[in-house]
């Protein structure tokens, strides 16, 4: 393809920088551009035509000038994908980060990742143990979905999501699960506790990490998620793994879309991000699943943070429309002291009923977490009711329910850090703490199942 | 002469400007050497601006663009049936044996199979006047539906042949004196509404099995609903719901802009569910769109489009279609993406300024007609909407509201405390009791309407009076109030509540429905009795045959059983004032 070198830009404005008659570019194409210092940026072409081309640099435009050179590569963004992936830490574009040799290619692979042909997928129906009491009983994982963490800043959402990819596993299986992890505009200081932790446990070995911190080009933020979840399927879909992908924190991503959209003078929309946002993140989400014929999956969690704590801020809420469901940590149950703070009223998970039941988990688990859901859910309203008219006011039942909530959070939400509960716990702690509600209130439970598990009223 | 060829000038994005090309507006064009498909959807001068239906990464100005004459069209007859589609009427299945498990792009596929014969069977014969849209035969497509076999909207004459046997849908199986050569197939632009004779005003409910549906706000055959909801709300599994257990004859089903995952659920779970209408397989009387959130963007613009002109294909065949989308704000995105890179002005949020032109031209497509054959049919039309932040304020939901008549409102604080379908009653609404309460006296019992009444009427108090209990508890109430809300909570949670996964409590006839409002009102009146007698309203509410009637919801036989249960209800209450 041509390689040869234009000096035709013309404007160079935000990230983005324009040129002018040049040979057919083609849209999505890789560009290099040299520096008058001989240093190297790289870009791609966002928009092409006869007259003009606009290519966006990834590394920022700082110290580029209308003499530099810029060249197509003639080719669209590829990532080089081996199995030597796995134990690696590249830095936001793909290139080693750990010092280590570039990565020996099997394939390249087109970052943008074609749609998977809905009449191709398999339905995910295989429960995922997280060992996390709120999210296995109430918001239950299924391998091939994608589960966002809805947090916020100061909240401990790296713990939880590390927590579950150290304890993800099938129950009554081996399987581990190999993580990507993708980190975007985040701290120093957060990619080392991340780290740190993959290290100490193990799971560096089996990890491949892409890292675009908070001091590296923010346009790169765009190509950093592509680039992790080329790799997962890669790894998924030609080598069999259980890939799970843990993304933070998309709210930066979303950023770097808006910055992209306001350089290109795009019409803005909903708190001026790109009007195209939900089909970009799209893009992003819906390369989870498993296909059939294939052994692999990809399941995804990405951390995103609400602006404000408002769940309605465009990003969570495009997420949300996407997503299979979502957990959401709650300020205030942190404050109050418990970890991990999820909020199970909010939170949910649209696959849990294809992968709960007498054959994955337990014949009582769908009743069980209805009833612990809401019998929670009227607790928490009582407790608004009793701030203005007392406890006095409350009759038996609601006095029950309310005392349940505190159980519910100390009891069932609270867990270590480190403490693995499988889901038969779980489910006995369930029946544990109902034992406080008289059993005539338990009105989303049947006799059968009562008389089952009900600690007092099991039948020998 | 037209020019057939021309060059790309610009990319960006799905949005192409080719040069030296005469083309029609939203004439179908190949672009590129790949030769995706795109339309053209505005012309500059020389320069036709054209949307590309396929990812545009690698395409370079400079290469060829081919205009093909043709406007965005489907391909209709035998075959639709079980199939399910991309956008632009790909059936996935043979994308699949084309591309593998990714889509990639430049593959045409037919939305018919051209090869497979159907069994023809004449019902006109030689000499016949016939008119365009007239029936002159049958095909069995699948168990449930016989594909009638139409003249095309545009041609009419004397039959000069026709004759019955096994044809593939490009072959003629009839053909007028004047030449025209009729075959099973036909296609037709799918911005286009298909013709009909005149429409009717609609007066049969489509009955959905849903008790808030049917009950407080039913929706009419030929109706259009929108169920506007925040995510996690249960919008798509109402939609589902709505596509397994309504009484259509068929229904379209357009995932727009959706999960891949829940539409290969969709597709998992059709085939092995039964239509309790007709006993046999759901997927034989079901087509299907399917245009995940990741595929392209434009080809999400025309889904909608697809699937109406489908659905109003199998109407003019005289029957009964539902049509869901799901979601509308997922096209309507789809139109402002492309707007926006058209660099139009864009009115509200963004979106384009005929977005809710475009709407209300979508929603009039759905109607209760007479066909061109005389039959009666309807498409019925339900859209999702998908409100930012659940906010109803926004252009899509206020735009789609001005034109339905039916608003079936979720509402994220019950979807929360599991009260499913969280359809809030209070904020919905149907304007169509008023034309359907003559088929709900004649069909379900005379004073059905007024139960209705009772019905939406204590909910009302209900919500009046939990004013009044979050500021003073319950207990603060007199107890003939105390025992209003003791009855809302019994319509709240056994009534309006219903459980879409359980393969009983699922679906609800409407006979039903009233027989357990009739039940709810017993209570009410007999509670009244005894405690007028001296009952104490806490032994009136734990009598055990209540909870009994609550719980039989979800056994086999409801309907049988629940006058033994009521009886034995009643004579319980009765006791508790004896009690006293």
């Amino acid at each position: 393809m041509t390689s040869k070198e234009y000096k035709t830009i013309t404007d160079i404005k935000g990230p983005l920088v324009f040129l002018e008659k040049t040979e057919p570019v083609a849209y999505g194409e890789i560009v290099s551009i040299r520096l008058s210092d001989g240093s190297e940026k790289n870009g791609q072409v966002l928009d092409t035509s006869d007259d003009m081309v606009v290519v966006q640099v990834f590394e920022g435009t700082e110290a580029i000038d209308r003499k530099a050179g810029v060249k197509f590569l003639g080719d669209v963004f590829k990532l080089p994908v081996s199995k030597g992936l796995i134990g690696r830490i590249l830095d936001g574009a793909g290139r080693p980060r750990d010092g280590g040799p570039e990565i020996i290619a099997d394939e390249n692979a087109d970052i943008i990742g074609a749609a998977i042909n809905p009449y191709s997928r398999q339905s995910p129906h295989d429960f995922i143990q997280t060992g996390v009491s709120a999210i296995d009983c109430c918001t239950t994982l299924v391998r091939g979905q994608k589960l966002p963490i809805f947090s916020a800043s100061g909240l401990p959402h790296n713990d939880i999501a590390l927590q579950i990819a150290r304890q993800a596993k099938l129950r009554d299986s081996d399987e581990e699960f190999i993580v990507v992890f993708c980190a975007m505009g985040i701290t120093a200081e957060e990619y080392n506790f991340f780290r740190s932790d993959l290290e100490r446990t193990g799971a560096l070995e089996n990890a491949a990490l892409f890292v675009n911190l908070a001091d590296d080009p923010a346009v790169e933020r765009l190509i950093t998620p592509r680039l992790a979840l080329t790799a997962a399927e890669y790894l998924a879909f030609e080598h069999d793994y259980h890939v799970l992908v843990i993304y933070t924190d998309m709210t930066n991503y979303c950023d770097s879309l808006r910055q992209i959209g306001a350089a290109r003078e795009e019409v803005p929309g909903r708190r001026g991000y790109p009007g195209y946002m939900y089909t970009d993140l799209a893009m992003l989400y819906e390369r989870a699943g498993i296909v059939k014929g294939k052994k692999g999956s990809i399941t995804q969690f990405p951390i995103l943070t609400m602006p404000g704590d408002d769940i309605t801020h465009p990003i969570p809420d495009l997420s949300g429309y996407i997503t299979e469901g979502q957990i959401v940590i709650s300020r205030e149950l942190h404050q109050a002291g418990i970890y991990p703070p999820i909020n199970v009223l909010p939170s949910l998970s649209r696959l849990m009923g294809s992968c709960i039941g007498e054959k994955t988990t337990r014949d009582d688990h769908k009743k069980v977490s209805d009833q612990m859901y809401a019998a929670y859910a009227q607790g928490r309203e009582l407790r608004g009711l009793v701030a203005i008219v007392g406890e006095d006011a409350l009759n038996e039942r609601d006095l029950q329910l309310l005392k349940f909530a505190d159980i519910f959070e100390d009891k069932f939400l609270r867990q270590d850090r480190d403490e693995d509960r499988t889901i038969d716990e779980t489910l006995n702690l369930c029946w544990e703490l109902m034992t406080n509600i008289d059993t005539k209130y338990l009105v989303r439970l049947d006799q059968e199942l009562i008389e089952k598990y009900h600690p007092e009223e099991k039948k020998a | 002469m037209s020019k057939n060829e021309g060059v790309i000038y610009r990319i960006s994005g799905p949005v192409v400007t080719a040069t030296g090309i005469e083309a029609r507006m939203y004439e179908v064009v190949r672009v590129g050497n790949e030769k995706l498909m795109g339309e053209v959807i505005e012309i500059h001068g020389d320069q036709s601006v054209i949307q590309v239906y396929e990812d545009t990464s690698g395409i370079r100005p400079g290469e060829p663009v081919l205009s093909t004459g043709q406007t965005l069209s489907v391909q209709l007859g035998p075959g639709l049936l079980t199939q399910i589609y991309d956008g632009i009427q790909r059936p996935l299945q043979t994308l699949e044996e084309v591309m593998g498990v990714f889509i990639t792009r430049g593959v045409d596929a037919d939305g018919l199979d051209l090869e497979r014969k159907w069994d023809f069977v004449a019902t006109a014969s030689k000499g016949d006047d016939v008119l365009g849209g007239q029936v002159i035969g049958t095909v069995q497509e699948t168990d449930t539906i016989t594909h009638k076999i139409m003249v095309p909207p545009k041609a009419s004459g004397k039959i000069k042949s026709i004759k019955s046997g096994e044809f593939n849908v490009t072959e003629t199986v009839c053909t007028l004196e004047d030449g025209t050569e009729i075959k099973m197939m036909q296609e037709w632009p799918v911005r286009h509404p298909r013709p009909f004779s005149q429409k009717y005003a609609p007066d049969t409910p489509l009955v959905t099995g849903m008790r808030i549906l049917d009950f407080l706000f039913p929706l009419a055959k030929g109706g259009a609903a929108g169920i506007p909801g925040p995510f996690g709300s249960g919008k798509t599994v109402t939609q589902q719901s709505l596509a397994k257990y309504s009484d259509a004859q068929l229904v379209v089903y357009i995932g727009c802009g959706e999960r891949g995952n829940e539409m290969t659920e969709v597709l998992d779970e059709f085939p092995h569910l039964i239509d309790p209408n007709t006993g046999k397989p759901l997927m034989n009387r079901t087509v299907m769109i399917a245009n995940t959130s990741n595929m392209p963007v434009a080809a999400r613009e025309a889904s909608v489009y697809t699937g109406i002109t489908i659905a109003e294909y199998f109407r003019d065949q005289g029957y009964d279609v539902a049509l869901m989308a799901d979601s509308t704000s997922r096209w309507a995105e789809a139109m402002r993406e492309i707007s926006s890179r058209l660099e139009e002005m864009p009115g509200e949020e963004g979106y384009p300024a005929y977005l809710s032109s475009r709407l209300a031209e979508f929603y009039e497509r759905a109607g209760r007609v007479e066909t061109l054959n005389g039959e009666d049919g309807s498409v019925t039309v339900i859209g999702a909407v998908s409100p930012p932040g659940g906010d109803i304020s926004e252009p899509v939901s206020q735009g789609t509201l001005r034109i339905v008549k039916v608003f079936w409102g979720l509402d994220a604080g019950l979807a929360r405390q599991r009260h499913f379908p969280a359809i809030n009653w209070l904020s919905s609404y149907s304007l169509y009791p008023q034309s359907l309460n003559q088929w709900f006296r004649d069909n379900i019992a005379s004073d059905f309407p007024e139960v209705r009444t009772q019905i939406s009427a204590l909910l009302k108090v209900e919500a009046e009076l939990q004013e009044i209990v979050q500021l003073v508890g319950s207990d603060a109430l007199p107890m003939d109030q105390q025992l209003t809300l003791e009855v809302a909570r019994m319509i709240r949670e056994y009534f309006l509540q219903q459980n879409g996964f359980d393969p009983i409590d699922a679906y609800s006839g409407v006979q039903q429905q009233y027989a357990m409002a009739q039940a709810i009102l017993t209570f009410q009146e007999e509670a009244k009795k005894a405690m007028a007698a001296g009952a104490r309203l806490q032994d009136v509410v734990n009598v055990q045959s209540r909870t009994e009637l609550m719980r039989a919801r979800f056994a086999e036989g409801y309907l049988d059983k629940i006058g033994g249960l009521v009886e034995a209800m009643v004579a319980e209450i009765a006791a508790t004032a004896e009690a006293n």
